[in-house]
């Protein structure tokens, strides 16, 4: 898979012979210990193991609370309730999991962040960060489906607007909605496909985080400077360096996340979800979870038609491409120039898209009549909208041929051994 | 450097962490209470709570139900333990259905749900217009409005605010008023009337609330705690005891929550210091 050599010597006759059979412990030195990886790497770069960490963690909660749970309209509400009240452990078992989901999103945001700011995307890592997209998208799809599984009004409301957006969607729409909720409106079919699915699509995406880690190990990780490894000097074995600060970053990751889960484990919820789902009671506001509410935002944004298409279809086009966009970032930028430490115009540009996102979470939050800042949500989302899409439209293509970027260090190890010389 | 780089993460996350404030439609913000359970110290008042399933059996539990609520809960540690003789003697006073029973009926046990109003939901229609809400996650179900950009400060240690339900339960109990003020008008700015059948209050969403003034002064008589305190025999009262019975009810686990989740914490915070140690050591021998 990568161009090093292995340094595994079979310590003893069995793994002689296991090693001539399937060198598994072979595959596992040269990848988990011995994998070189930059040295100057920082606190940005573990979120990668966080996310490892976080994925094991939902699939665990998620099993054991599988066993509990029932999926049916009338029963799955009040068998939440008795994993909280009943269950062995139960209530930090299932809010963990649902604390879990934001952590897991938080730490999905930064990550991802991370990647945009230091130009993780460009050559030769896009495979890498197109499958770490399609890992975001699993992300949302299994998320939102887990979300509808307490059978509160929330999840009620949210399953029903959120699939109500395929309807949109001309011809095939139609069908492909019936399909998705098993019937006309969302009921005791849509939960159990979505209990399914739920159950299902986390392995999926362990399988597509294994294709992720594979092509991050034939091009090597980038690094805070964006220059590609020069020699063995600028590289520290994986273990135990890595494992060590990665180990270390997971447990004060665990301490935000510890906070939610034993002292505020409701606040990232909504109340109207300890009310079991009431098809005949509309919430007097229909809000997603909090990780959803930028794009959410998107949707909303768009309220105006363009020639044949009409405000819903284009919302949904809008909604859809704030995500497809992503996939293309590694040729919509082009830039030479990876770290955005080196960019000095892109740096404020970045800065900006930062902000607008988490505005346009806000803007998703707030009643769709309200105002905010003194501007009417309605024309605020469409602002933030406005930028979130010029940023990958407009921005990174021509920066890359007007910016006038910053000398870059020769290798990793000059700016470390010579601090001097790269200023 | 790098310390800055962790608080600018650390302040990433929670600005995103933070970017979901509850809204509620036309809901008043309400004045928080001193509750012995916030905080990440906060425990039941155990008289409190007695006094509360007081409150909530002879007055509530003719309407509302509690159907997540066992008997054998309010022996419980953390709850207002009753005695398991107290609740034993409470359970057999009621008639649960069960069809395995000689009758289809028979005297309640520890194990059995609070029985719920006796009417049938049909009947409560026909007499309510609504099934009344059952009460065992209400005091979650519920909140309060909080303002930008002060609602981040409701995510943090120290600011910590989680009580929006019994808050809002207790000014509800409190907020009846006979005549509608004066200062209240529609959206449009016309006086507010309210609809037939329908009573003022102040802090319910839209003002017209189909339940009266559940509560007069005195209507509850309250026995002297085992030290002998007592406290008013008021509404305000009552709604308090009610409202923290409530929170009880929906969460009846929370002081064993927030003790164990003091050790985790502690636990967290010693192990990340030790692994900064051990890391550190570890990369004394690179230059980076």
């Amino acid at each position: 898979m990568s161009s090093h050599e292995s340094s595994y010597v079979p310590g003893s006759a069995v793994e002689k012979w296991l090693d001539d059979r399937l060198p598994i412990i072979r595959w596992g030195k040269t990848h988990m210990m011995d994998f070189p990886t930059p040295k100057n790497l920082n606190y940005w770069w573990t979120f990668g193991a966080i996310l490892a960490f976080m994925l094991v963690v939902q699939i665990i909660t998620g099993i054991i609370l599988a066993m509990h749970y029932t999926p049916q309209v009338d029963l799955a509400f009040n068998s939440v309730e008795h994993i909280r009240r009943d269950v062995n452990g139960g209530r930090i078992i299932q809010a963990t999991h649902a604390v879990g989901a934001s952590m897991f999103f938080a730490a999905v945001y930064i990550h991802m962040f991370r990647g945009l700011f230091f130009g993780s995307y460009k050559q030769p890592r896009e495979v890498l960060w197109i499958l770490g997209v399609l890992i975001f998208v699993l992300m949302v799809t299994t998320a939102f489906m887990g979300y509808v599984l307490p059978w509160g009004q929330m999840s009620y409301w949210a399953a029903t607007v959120i699939t109500e957006i395929v309807g949109a969607v001309p011809v095939v729409g139609n069908p492909i909605l019936q399909l998705l909720r098993g019937g006309f409106g969302v009921d005791n079919a849509t939960l159990n496909r979505f209990f399914s699915l739920h159950y299902l699509l986390p392995f999926v995406i362990a399988a597509v985080v294994a294709l992720h880690i594979w092509a991050l190990h034939v091009p090597g990780n980038n690094n805070p400077v964006g220059v590609e490894v020069k020699s063995s000097r600028d590289t520290v074995p994986f273990h135990p360096y890595y494992t060590l600060k990665d180990l270390f970053a997971i447990v004060v990751f665990c301490i935000p996340f510890a906070w939610f889960v034993f002292f505020l484990p409701d606040i990232l919820g909504h109340a109207d979800n300890y009310i079991m789902a009431n098809s005949q009671v509309t919430p007097a506001h229909i809000v997603p979870e909090w990780y959803f509410l930028p794009f959410y935002a998107i949707l909303r944004a768009i309220d105006f038609g363009i020639l044949f298409l009409d405000s819903k279809l284009l919302g949904v086009l809008f909604f859809a491409g704030s995500i497809v966009v992503l996939f293309f970032v590694p040729w919509l930028d082009t830039s030479k120039v990876r770290s955005g430490s080196f960019r000095p115009i892109f740096k404020w540009f970045y800065g900006l898209f930062v902000v607008n996102f988490i505005m346009l979470a806000y803007l998703g939050a707030s009643a769709a009549d309200g105002v905010v800042l003194g501007i009417s949500v309605a024309d605020f989302s469409k602002i933030c909208t406005a930028y979130y899409f010029a940023y990958f439209l407009v921005v990174l293509p021509l920066l890359g041929r007007f910016e006038r970027t910053k000398p870059l260090p020769t290798s990793i190890s000059e700016p470390v051994l010579a601090p001097a010389a790269a200023e | 450097m790098k310390m800055s780089k962790i608080i600018l993460g650390a302040l990433a996350m929670s600005a995103l962490l933070g970017a979901s404030p509850s809204f509620a439609a036309e809901a008043v913000a309400v004045k928080r209470e001193p509750w012995t359970f916030a905080g990440i110290f906060g425990t039941y008042d155990r008289n409190q709570l007695q006094r509360g399933f007081q409150v909530f059996r002879e007055v509530c539990a003719s309407c509302h139900g509690a159907n997540l609520m066992a008997f054998r809960n309010l022996a419980e540690p953390g709850g207002p333990e009753f005695s398991e003789a107290q609740v034993k003697a409470l359970a057999a006073e009621y008639e649960i259905v069960d069809p395995a029973a000689e009758g289809g009926k028979r005297p309640g046990i520890l194990a059995d749900r609070w029985p719920g109003t006796g009417q049938s939901e049909a009947d409560q229609v026909a007499a309510f217009g609504i099934v009344p809400p059952d009460f065992s996650v209400l005091a979650k179900a519920r909140g309060t409005p909080q303002s930008f950009p002060w609602f981040i400060l409701n995510y943090f240690p120290g600011t910590a605010y989680a009580e929006g339900g019994p808050d809002y339960i207790h000014a509800l109990l409190t907020g009846y008023e006979e005549e509608v003020p004066a200062d209240i008008k529609n959206a449009d700015g016309t006086p507010f009337t309210l609809p037939e059948g329908k009573y003022f209050n102040e802090y319910f969403p839209g003002h017209a609330i189909g339940m009266p003034s559940p509560m007069t002064d005195g209507q509850v008589v309250y026995a002297a705690a085992e030290d002998g305190s007592t406290v008013p025999q008021t509404v305000d009262q009552y709604s308090r005891d009610v409202s923290a019975f409530m929170m009880w009810m929906a969460e009846p686990h929370l002081v064993a929550r927030k003790q164990a989740g003091l050790q985790v914490m502690l636990f967290l915070v010693l192990f990340a210091g030790l692994l900064y140690a051990v890391k550190r050591r570890v990369w004394s021998k690179i230059e980076h």
